[in-house]
């Protein structure tokens, strides 16, 4: 019943993201097609924006963009001309797509083992260097340690190569200068959250019924610690997609990261209200996925 | 992990009591279910499916010969493009009239093998090849151009570069929608190898017009049945030495030899890959990597390093058609008057520019059009403007009523957001302090919002630059007439936009160049709404050892049908070259 009562919230959502993005967008000094060189006279331009209906009233723009929205058509991009906004972004989703899925195995691989390892070996020398190991993780940014990477792996061991994007050599590097952040703050949550388990009373009464320690560990206490890690899960797929544009532009990666960004700075309107509107998408569709598992993983919420 | 009690894993037992067991202890709890933990196999699960679908991806022959282009061309339809990069891909998709010659930059036969032009050269007629044609087969003829230069101005097509096409006649009333009968419009085919052009003056140009890009032909029928798509209609058809094998936005552009085009004879590679790229950093280690074979872009070249870069002989820097300036906005107080605008100019050293900020070989400039720049057949001499002389500068500003910058209002300096526009603004706020006693603010706006400000004209003064789209003065100096869009300072002279309409009413190049010449002196001597300060300096990477057909020209146009890559120690070393960063004479033409 929830679960259909946030579906059908969505449409509504969506629909007013939508129209804010457009007036937000149009709001910005400029437009697509100014340029460092104005055409050679006034009626070039007047005909440009005519042809892309920029010279009608805002509303009568938004009625013309959701009408074709409702043929599955974002529209023309107004800066690539000869591309359709939803060419570009089939080109370009599976891409980003498979870079944010890459990193975020990659996050949880590394991330959940071992902040399990740094919270049982709590107060140890492992649980400091394993601490400290995720803080520089998260510290560090992305653009700082891709072209480290860069410089070692690629250019004085030409194990990997520099740029662009096409083979499976091709995804180690971004995959690692984008995960290494998420990597590190799961292992914080993890490790929070294994920590605060481990002294619940249950637990002891487990160990008092004479459960072995990893029972315990795994049968009990990770389905609880886990919560905290499972509650970020929405907005680190969400930052993994949008934090993929520094990546992206680092190693010419060809996906939608980097329109995101210079889509609203050439002021490619369709493009734009295209590319929010699929990121809220994903965003309510990921968050609803999270709150499902949540009630699935802690049966006290799903007392509720 | 066996989870039997009393078996040891890396856990250590927790400090209690294990009951032993004995005959009346409770039976041991069944091994729980050992539901192994499901992150690593979602994570495993994730990660093979992601490797998994790159694998898929085909993995495509190498091609013969890959250039870093610069950023993504937003089009490669030759009546919607603008960029420079989206102009080199197109220029090897569609041939015009003329091409370019890959060591001059000038025009040279293209589709059109041979002209005749009439003495008042207000009309061309060229008679187009014979054995052109389209990459689907089928002849070039002199219709096809028709259809392209119509397709090219009319509204309905909205081509911004549209004005390269305003010198032929009643073009520009037709781009209006003002000309019914599409018969006026001064371009014919005679016959289908017979293309005639009239033209609305002379225009000593005109041949370099032809070979840019917004002149090429375009393929009627795909156009017509396509639309706006017709790009991606396959098979391709050009008219030029490629065909558009792929197009991946942020990939790459795959071109393939285009084996009916009329010089297909001479197209040195086969398969040429076009990289985009915006980080000068990724431009380079592709570079260097060996992944990419030339990078072509002024733009991708990491300033910090540039100390470095010029040393090696794979950098080449050499004059480029574009000038660096400022402009003032002459509508705004004390700027409207000439003297404090002379002023300010003087005082600026613009060799501790070049030689402290851009580093990479440009040349101080006084006057706009860069040297070596053609006039018709000849070279021409753009005059002198206002040198270096601080005394002079502070007189005049003392003239102007401000004596050492008293009374002077502080102004703002507007630029876009790039690094080195801020370090060239900081050196000028200091020179203009410490000569003039003048103070200076500096602002950076994101590009669009600098962009309107200019058009607008809602600033003091601002940076700006100019790259010409053909080898005469006119593509810089037409710009500061009273009625161009472009000229966006609020200067306006009967006299200058006289003097430039009568330059191009010449057919001499010595009364032409005379004209043009007072034209340029007086908007850089006397006038000054604008303040040069350097000329751009193309560059390129290549290996000279590998690379052959890539020269130094002033457009810096290098046809991607004459560049070859030639295998290691094929090919003769040349001999020992001027240190690189010698330019040499751009676009030398004897004179004529």
């Amino acid at each position: 019943m929830y679960f259909l009562r946030r579906l059908a919230f969505m449409a509504p959502l969506l629909l007013f993201i939508s129209f804010l993005a457009f007036c937000l967008v149009h709001l910005a000094p400029g437009g697509p097609f100014d340029k460092e060189r104005k055409p050679a006279s006034p009626e070039i331009e007047r005909a440009l924006q005519a042809k892309y209906h920029l010279d009608e009233p805002l509303l009568r723009q938004y009625l013309r963009f959701l009408g074709g929205l409702a043929h599955g058509d974002f529209g023309a991009s107004l800066k690539y001309r000869n591309h359709s906004v939803t060419d570009i972004i089939a080109q370009g989703l599976p891409v980003s797509l498979t870079l944010g899925l890459l990193a975020f195995a990659f996050a949880i691989g590394i991330g959940i083992p071992a902040g399990i390892y740094t919270a049982v070996r709590r107060g140890h020398w492992q649980d400091f260097g394993g601490s400290l190991l995720a803080l520089l993780a998260i510290c560090v940014p992305g653009f700082v340690i891709g072209p480290i990477l860069i410089v070692v792996l690629a250019i004085h061991w030409r194990w990997f190569p520099v740029a662009l994007w096409g083979g499976p050599l091709n995804v180690i590097l971004p995959t690692l200068s984008l995960g290494i952040y998420f990597a590190g703050k799961i292992e914080r949550l993890m490790h929070e959250g294994m920590t605060q388990t481990l002294q619940l009373e249950f637990i002891n009464a487990a160990r008092a019924k004479g459960l072995s320690e990893s029972a315990i560990l795994w049968k009990h206490a990770f389905r609880l610690a886990i919560l905290p890690v499972v509650s970020y899960l929405g907005p680190l797929l969400a930052d993994l997609l949008t934090g993929s544009f520094v990546v992206e532009n680092i190693f010419q990666i060809p996906g939608i990261g980097v329109f995101m960004v210079n889509s609203s700075l050439s002021r490619d309107y369709p493009m734009v209200v295209g590319l929010v509107l699929l990121y809220a998408i994903l965003l309510v569709v990921l968050n609803l996925a999270v709150d499902v598992s949540y009630a699935w993983l802690d049966p006290r919420v799903r007392h509720e | 992990m066996n989870a039997a009690p009393g078996a040891r894993g890396i856990l250590r037992r927790a400090p209690v009591c294990q009951p032993k067991s004995g005959p009346l202890s409770p039976p041991s709890p069944p091994s729980p279910t050992r539901r192994a933990p499901r992150w690593p196999s979602l994570a495993t699960a994730l990660a093979a499916a992601a490797l998994l679908f790159t694998g898929c991806l085909r993995s495509q022959p190498a091609a013969d010969l890959t250039i870093v282009n610069g950023p993504e061309p937003e089009s490669l339809d030759p009546h919607i493009l603008t960029g420079q990069a989206d102009g080199r891909v197109a220029e090897a998709l569609f041939e015009g009239l003329t091409r370019y010659n890959p060591e001059t930059g000038r025009a040279m036969p293209g589709l059109a093998e041979r002209w005749d032009i009439s003495p008042d050269g207000r009309t061309y007629l060229f008679h187009l090849r014979t054995n052109a044609v389209w990459s689907t087969g089928g002849p070039i003829t002199a219709e096809d151009f028709v259809y392209s230069w119509r397709r090219a101005l009319d509204p309905a097509t909205a081509c911004e570069y549209a004005g390269n096409l305003f010198y032929v006649k009643n073009a520009r009333a037709f781009n209006a929608g003002k000309l019914p009968a599409t018969d006026t419009l001064g371009v014919h085919a005679e016959d289908s190898h017979t293309l005639r052009v009239d033209l609305e003056g002379p225009t000593a140009f005109f041949l370099d017009l032809c070979a840019f890009w917004t002149l090429a032909a375009v393929p009627r029928e795909l156009v017509q049945r396509y639309g706006d798509r017709w790009m991606t209609a396959r098979p391709f058809a050009a008219s030029g030495a490629y065909v558009l094998e792929s197009w991946r936005l942020n990939d790459r552009i795959r071109l393939r030899k285009n084996p009916r085009y009329w010089d297909a004879a001479n197209t040195h590679s086969e398969i040429v890959d076009l990289l985009p790229c915006i980080s000068p950093t990724t431009a380079l280690n592709l570079y260097i990597t060996g992944a990419a074979d030339v990078v072509w872009d002024k733009e991708l070249v990491p300033v910090d390093l540039l100390d470095v870069l010029l040393k090696r002989p794979d950098f080449h820097s050499y004059d480029y058609l574009g000038n660096y300036f400022f402009r003032f906005n002459v509508t705004r107080k004390p700027f409207d008057d000439p003297r404090v605008r002379r002023a300010l100019a003087l005082v600026i050293d613009k060799d501790r520019l070049v030689r402290k900020i851009t580093k990479a070989g440009e040349r101080v400039a006084t006057c706009l059009s860069p040297p070596g720049i053609a006039n018709g057949e000849t070279v021409y001499h753009p005059p002198a403007g206002l040198p270096y002389d601080p005394p002079a500068g502070r007189r005049l500003l003392a003239e102007a009523g401000f004596p050492d910058g008293k009374g002077f209002p502080s102004f703002v300096y507007l630029m876009d957001t790039q690094k080195t526009h801020e370090k060239i603004a900081i050196e000028l706020q200091e020179m203009w302090q410490r000569e003039l006693g003048i103070h200076v603010e500096l602002r950076q706006l994101e590009w669009k919002a600098y962009l309107r400000a200019q058009y607008m004209l809602e600033y003091d003064a601002c940076r700006s630059s100019w790259i010409g789209d053909y080898d005469d003065p006119n593509t810089f100096l037409d710009l500061f007439m009273s009625d161009n869009p472009n000229n966006r300072t609020g200067w306006r002279n009967a006299h200058y936009d006289q003097l430039i309409t009568e330059a191009n009413q010449q057919t001499s190049s010595t009364a032409r160049e005379k004209i043009l010449q007072t034209a340029e002196g007086m908007l850089l001597r006397e006038e000054v709404p604008i303040v040069p300060l350097f000329f751009y300096a193309g560059i390129e990477y290549f290996s000279p050892d590998r690379i052959s057909g890539v020269h130094a020209n002033l457009l810096a146009e290098h046809p991607i049908r004459a560049i070859e890559k030639h295998p290691v120690q094929a090919k003769p070393r040349p001999a020992p070259a001027a240190a690189t960063h010698d330019r040499k004479p751009a676009g030398v033409i004897p004179a004529g």
